[in-house]
């Protein structure tokens, strides 16, 4: 962009978390995972995401430990190159170019140094056709190396990374691919062929779809498309080798994994069912059903404690021991379509669109995380291909963020279309939407819009649904009439007027920013309504093609009412009832900022999208940005911002207020920013230096160490220690709390409290004060009387050492001292009780 | 991981009335019990005095019913035509009854023939009555006169002839000898004073008068006739209160719920109507078999008495409060309290750590069942015989799951003729329930579709999918009917709304203009 060079479009959040299978590391502290063009960090207890390791200029392919030294991670990329993290401190170690795109890699501790790869070899003349080649890393310091031994074990292989893998410590490795297996023994030089036939008598499907190795014994397991497993042994002799077979999934088993010592067989596949089988008794095996999303990938950690499945729904499930789920790292679920629109949560401000099937997922975006799903639809989901099911289609949320309304449809070949309209209100309480009504076919035929009113200061909130049966209805919130039954309900959502105009199919509807004008679309006519007596106050039209989007303009501008068709942009002006202005130009989406008068429309023309953002009362943009992506934006929104920007430059003032978001054609979430904002992260992550993987804060250091069991020497610990008085939380007295020892203190129910206030920021007027200063000179006086009956030769140095952590650290307030004073008075009264006994 | 998300029951609109507080009174009667009479039952009337019997009088006879008794513990027989208005006195012992043949005759209780006969009337006398003070006799005939007779020597004290038809219906005066009141087919009410020898007010109903009812404290005066019952304040000179019109058919019979609170209205067109004295709702309905010709309350509301023109009494008793409970003693020993709250009522102590056990939850058969992928024992179980009658939602929505997860024709395949002629009866008992039938025609279709080659093996299947062809093809006829309606009703609204003016027309016009001078309007919108 040569004229807002400072406005960028980025890529924000969101990255696919399930393209490979997850590595857990030794301690199974961490968890990394491909990510984009990046490798992601996650703690498995926490769940947060603690680095990313970036450098890589293509998709990562793969991840792997190293298999001399467990705490670097060798990742490799399509960008044609191999590199060395240290994954604790995140620091790029080495980096080495085979010049190949790397489709995924492999290593065994048996072959040091060197790295076997799959790659397509561009020599061969066919399109599709990749090989196995072994790669000897050079020995040198350097940091960037470049890899010149390549010898080809294995053509015509799997580029799936599930379908290679290292048999019995790197004697042998099996690779499948189609109908074949191959065992390629690396002592003998010698590999052995083992075909299927094509299809068996029952129909199913003999194709390999994944291999896994016994970790201690001549057995490969490889799944198969019809949903068996087989075990292969005695494949060392050509002619005697046998299998036996295991079958419970019905349909294809996508990944396999054996346990480190080989006692379990892990598989899953698309019914989101976790298998265990025993090993050497194949009939017992424990299930673990319901995971979510249909399972890619299993990955055990090395000391088998914990096992790792990803999810088609861009997951991955953290199970201890095949029992519990302990931990869900959740990334955005990006679906093939998003029927709800891009949308804010008012009250989280959260993005909310479709995420797993039949669930509303809010994804915070400042945060780039999922923080919840919401269940619309309720109902137990089959994991079943070209099964019609329930699908969350619109969803809209009314002003304040109280009432959440969703449509849920499922259509069924030959049968009627079954359509839901739900109503959900938050609950404070449990800080969650709460079902309150389900209308089941509210309509005869699909729901093409839906809008809450927006009145700030009236008490009804009013729905307005219009379909493509040619009606709209208002639905209202209403109490039961029937008062005098017994059953106490709560009030619920009734239908409050019908209606429909000249059998046009209504197409969307809006309301005005003050609530008291409703703008329905039927094709070329934009009617406008009174949503107050449902009278008809007037119509717009523009005869030439249908008005697709509606929106009216905010604040001063709230006066005009724009459209878009086919070919043109219109802006009505309601005073006057006349067209104000129009433009040609083939507007695809039109949003309205919530916070200003400004209006983004994105634009389809020859192949790519264009921005244009505008003020509805002078047709001239405020900021064009052409080509933001190839291919047409349907679904964009403005997101406030936490915190106002500043920004002079006329170009990037329409960004101060909130921020757009926007999904391209092929699902990606994307973002503009400035470059002052750029600037502003990169110093603020630059700042942020963690240590480890959980914030150094004193509950920390009271809880946080039972929960990881962390061997932490303890000449470092007491380093912390000195790290933390920097921490602005601590003062003085929580620090005498914490190095007390716990035998002398009081309960601690009776420390919580004081705890938790030392942790407030106390507000006292002064007259409070004034007598507690009171207060504070007599009880100063007992104490000084206690003391001396006590003669207590503990209590004075650690006055002393009070007095002086005091002195240095002004955080501490007077309340909190007196009350530190009284805990230490209590102290002596009890110690003297004990020794009086 | 997920718990298992049991079967959405969906939760259907209760059809019918709603339950309220006179539903449930008026409910609690047992099985009427049903006596043949001689002829069309045109008078009940209960004693004043326990044990409350009641006089019947139906054709030629007047039966006296005791409370319990289904026979008549007493019988007057000695008419010679049709017997009308058999009443009793105020202390029970004497009963006035009048005759198609003009006499009026008056029978002891106990007695069997007529004490009196009072000769006077020159047609079939419809109404007779005793006055308050008990010595007389109050009698309205064909003949458009009513007379008041002197009970101990048989003779004719007065003789209005103000009304200028039938008199069919009268009542004296509770609190005062001297008033009463008669109904004649003359459209008119008349409130007579014998002291002054004509009568006071005069009140219009409309309609011919076929029952009137005075009020226990006698302010109110309610006449039936036609379809209206119409209630008149007497204390205002008759001015008209209040007029329902709740009946399709002819009023014909009025009683007051013992305790004043609730109006009952029978009628012709077989129903009687309940209600409510303070805002004149009905708030309940009774259906009987036949048209309605007399209606008896006992006291405490303790039975309905209906007479109805096909010469049936129906008698339905209050259930007693001791007998429910009995009932519902035996039916069934609950365990005791003790049980349910076992380790419940537990305070744990100040530092007991508590281990939360996790909370079990309950699934139905058929989830579990479903839980597991048996999907045709899971219908199996929604078509037990207790859901089946009982909740057939439940079942409907097991069908619809299976639909859904599209196993639903596994499930239907694989019956014997038992389990199969089960199922197509459920569904000829549910299709047309507007609530099931996009479940159930789905369903059926699929059962015609795999049963197909079976048909003709089983009488017992083909009788059922011939009934079942039978049924969808009336339900289409009546479908068809209800939108022939529909149509109808839509034109005769569109023809009797107001026009109404569509606001719109100037702007379309403004509209034509912008196209004509683009250049002023048409912005620059574009990118450099």
């Amino acid at each position: 962009m040569v004229e807002h060079g400072d406005i960028r479009v980025v890529h924000c959040g969101g990255s696919k978390i399930n393209f490979r299978d997850p590595v857990i590391t030794h301690d199974s502290r961490f968890l990394l995972c491909a990510s984009g063009e990046a490798v992601k960090v996650f703690s498995t207890s926490t769940e947060e995401c603690i680095h990313e390791l970036r450098g890589h200029t293509g998709l990562v392919t793969g991840v792997l430990l190293r298999p001399s030294n467990h705490l670097q991670v060798y990742s490799s990329s399509l960008d044609g190159t191999l590199r060395l993290w240290d994954f604790t401190d995140g620091i790029l170690i080495k980096t080495c170019v085979i010049g190949y795109p790397i489709y995924s890699f492999y290593a065994s501790a048996k072959h040091e140094n060197v790295i076997f790869i799959v790659a397509s070899m561009p020599s061969d003349k066919r399109a599709e056709r990749f090989q196995l080649v072994a790669v000897h890393l050079p020995q040198s310091g350097d940091q960037m190396v470049e890899a010149q031994e390549l010898s080809a074990v294995l053509s015509g292989v799997n580029p799936n990374p599930a379908a290679i893998a290292f048999g019995r410590g790197g004697e042998f490795i099996a690779s499948v691919n189609d109908l074949q297996l191959e065992v390629y023994f690396f002592k003998k030089q010698k590999s052995y062929r083992f075909f299927l036939k094509e299809d068996n008598k029952k129909g199913g499907w003999n194709t390999f779809t994944c291999v896994a190795c016994h970790p201690k014994d001549d057995c490969i397991a490889t799944g198969h498309e019809d949903g068996k497993i087989r075990l292969w042994r005695n494949f060392n002799h050509k002619k005697e080798y046998t299998y036996s077979t295991l079958h419970w999934h019905h349909s294809a088993v996508s990944s396999l994994c054996f346990t480190p010592e080989g006692t379990n067989l892990l598989s899953g596949g698309v019914e989101s069912v976790l298998i265990q089988w025993r090993y050497n008794q194949e009939s017992e095996r424990d299930f673990l059903p319901r995971l979510g999303g249909a399972i890619t990938h299993i990955t055990v950690s090395p000391d088998g404690s914990l096992f790792c499945t990803s999810h088609s729904d861009n997951k991955i499930t953290i199970i201890q021991s095949c029992v519990k789920v302990s931990a869900v790292i959740q990334g955005l679920v990006k679906g093939d379509s998003i029927g709800t629109d891009l949308m804010m949560d008012p009250r989280s401000k959260a993005l909310v669109l479709n995420g797993k099937p039949g669930h509303l997922q809010f994804y915070s975006l400042q945060r780039d995380k999922l923080l919840y799903n919401l269940d619309i639809v309720q109902q137990e989901y089959i994991h079943e291909s070209g099964l019609q099911q329930f699908e969350v289609v619109k969803a809209a949320f009314d002003a304040s963020g109280s009432w959440l309304a969703t449509v849920e449809e499922r259509h069924q070949k030959a049968a009627e279309l079954e359509l839901n309209l739900k109503l959900w209100a938050f609950d404070e309480q449990t800080q969650s939407f709460v079902l309150n009504t389900t209308i089941s076919a509210p309509h005869d035929a699909q729901i093409t819009a839906m809008c809450f009113c927006q009145p700030t200061d009236s008490q009804t909130t009013l729905l307005v649904s219009t379909s493509k049966d040619g009606h709209f209805k208002a639905w209202q919130l209403a109490t039961p009439a029937h008062t005098e039954g017994t059953d106490d309900e709560g009030p619920s959502w009734l239908c409050d007027f019908v209606s429909a105009y000249h059998g046009l199919v209504p197409e969307c509807c809006s309301f005005s920013a003050d609530g008291s004008l409703l703008a329905v679309v039927f094709q070329e006519v934009v009617t406008v309504w009174s949503p107050s007596t449902w009278e008809l106050l007037t119509t717009l039209s523009q005869p030439p093609g249908a008005v697709s989007d509606l929106c009216f303009g905010r604040l001063s501008c709230s006066k005009y009412l724009l459209g878009t068709t086919a070919s043109n942009l219109l802006c009505w002006n309601l005073l006057t009832c006349s067209l104000e202005w129009t433009t040609s130009m083939d507007v695809r989406r039109l949003v309205a900022d919530p916070l200003s008068e400004n209006m983004a429309a994105f634009c389809y023309q020859s192949g790519s999208t264009d921005l244009f953002v505008f003020k509805p009362s002078e047709p001239r943009p405020l900021f064009s940005h052409k080509a933001v992506c190839s291919g047409k934006v349907t679904q964009a929104v403005f997101a406030p911002r936490e915190e106002m920007l500043e920004s002079c430059e006329e170009s990037s003032q329409w960004l101060n207020r909130s921020q757009l978001y926007f999904l391209t054609q092929q699902m990606d979430l994307m973002t503009f920013t400035t470059k002052a904002e750029e600037d502003r992260l990169l110093v603020s992550s630059k700042q942020l230096v963690i240590d480890d993987s959980v914030a150094m804060t004193p509950f920390y250091l009271l809880l946080g160490k039972h929960r990881q069991q962390q061997q932490e020497h303890q000449d470092s610990d007491s380093s912390l220690w000195a790290e933390r008085t920097a921490l602005p939380q601590t003062s003085a007295s929580m620090k005498e709390l914490l190095q007390t020892p716990a035998h002398v203190l009081p309960s601690t129910s009776y420390l919580c409290s004081m705890f938790v206030q030392s942790l407030l920021i106390s507000v006292s007027d002064a007259r409070e004060e004034k007598a507690h200063a009171e207060e504070e000179m007599e009880s100063e006086k007992e104490e000084e009387d206690s003391e001396e009956e006590m003669e207590s030769s503990r209590s004075k140095p650690e006055l002393a050492a009070a007095a002086a952590t005091e002195s240095d650290t002004p955080a501490l307030t007077k309340a909190q001292a007196r009350e530190l004073r009284r805990v230490r008075k209590l102290d002596h009264s009890w110690l003297a009780g004990l020794l009086d006994s | 991981m997920a718990s298992f998300k049991p079967t959405k029951i969906q939760v259907y609109p209760k059809l019918g009335e709603k339950v309220t507080q006179d539903t449930l009174y008026w409910k609690n009667y047992k099985a009427p019990v049903q006596i043949k009479e001689f002829g069309a039952v045109t008078s009940i009337d209960f004693s004043p005095v326990t044990p409350h019997n009641f006089a019947v009088t139906a054709f030629t006879r007047i039966h006296i019913y005791g409370p319990f008794s289904q026979e008549p513990v007493k019988s007057f027989t000695r008419f010679k035509d049709t017997a009308y208005c058999g009443r009793f006195r105020s202390d029970g012992q004497l009963l006035v009854a009048g005759c198609e043949d003009s006499v009026v005759r008056l029978f002891d209780v106990s007695g069997k023939v007529a004490l009196r006969l009072f000769k006077g009337h020159t047609k079939a006398v419809h109404l007779t009555d005793f006055t308050s003070d008990r010595y007389q006799i109050l009698t309205g005939s064909d003949d458009y006169t009513c007379r008041l007779w002197d009970i101990p020597n048989a003779t004719e004290l007065t003789t209005y002839t103000e009304h200028t038809d039938y008199i069919r219906c009268g009542v004296t005066s509770k609190l005062n000898r001297d008033l009463f009141i008669t109904g004649s087919y003359d459209h008119t009410v008349k409130l007579f004073d014998a002291r002054v020898e004509k009568s006071v007010i005069t009140m219009d109903h409309g309609q011919p008068v076929e029952s009137v009812l005075l009020y226990p404290s006698e302010g109110l005066l309610v006449s039936a006739g036609g379809r209206h019952v119409k209630v008149w304040d007497l204390l205002k000179g008759g001015q008209p209160l209040v007029s329902l019109k709740n009946h399709h058919k002819t009023v014909t019979s009025l009683a007051l719920s013992s305790n004043g609170q609730r109006l009952l209205s029978a009628s012709l067109d077989r129903h009687v109507k309940v209600y409510n004295t303070t805002n004149y709702k009905v708030v309940h309905n009774f259906d009987y078999a036949a048209s309605i010709l007399s209606l008896g309350l006992a006291p405490d509301d303790a039975s309905i008495v209906v007479g109805m023109t096909n010469s049936i009494l129906s008698i339905k008793h209050r259930k007693n409060q001791e007998d429910s409970k009995e009932i519902a003693g035996q039916q069934r020993r609950r365990p005791s309290y003790r049980v349910f709250v076992k380790g419940k009522n537990y305070v744990p102590k100040q530092d007991d750590y508590l281990v939360s056990k996790p909370v079990k939850e309950h699934l139905a058969k058929y989830d579990k069942q479903l839980q597991r992928f048996n999907v045709s024992k899971a219908l199996d179980t929604a078509l037990g015989t207790y859901i089946r009658f009982r909740k057939p939602e439940i079942t409907v929505a097991v069908i619809k799951e299976l639909d859904r997860r599209g196993t639903l024709k596994n499930a239907l395949a694989g019956r014997d003729e038992r389990g199969l002629s089960q199922l197509l009866n459920f569904i000829i008992g549910n299709l047309v329930d507007a609530r099931f039938t996009p479940v159930l025609v789905t369903a059926a279709e699929m059962i015609l579709d795999i049963y197909q080659s079976v048909i003709g093996q089983s009488p017992v299947v083909d009788r059922q999918l011939l009934r079942l062809q039978d049924l969808v093809k009336r339900e289409i006829e009546f479908q068809k009917d209800l939108l022939e309606v529909l149509g109808m009703l839509d034109t005769m609204f569109a023809s009797s709304l107001p026009r109404k003016e569509v606001p719109c027309s100037g702007i379309g016009r403004s509209n034509g203009l912008t196209q004509g001078e683009p250049s002023t309007s048409k912005p620059q919108l574009q990118v450099t």
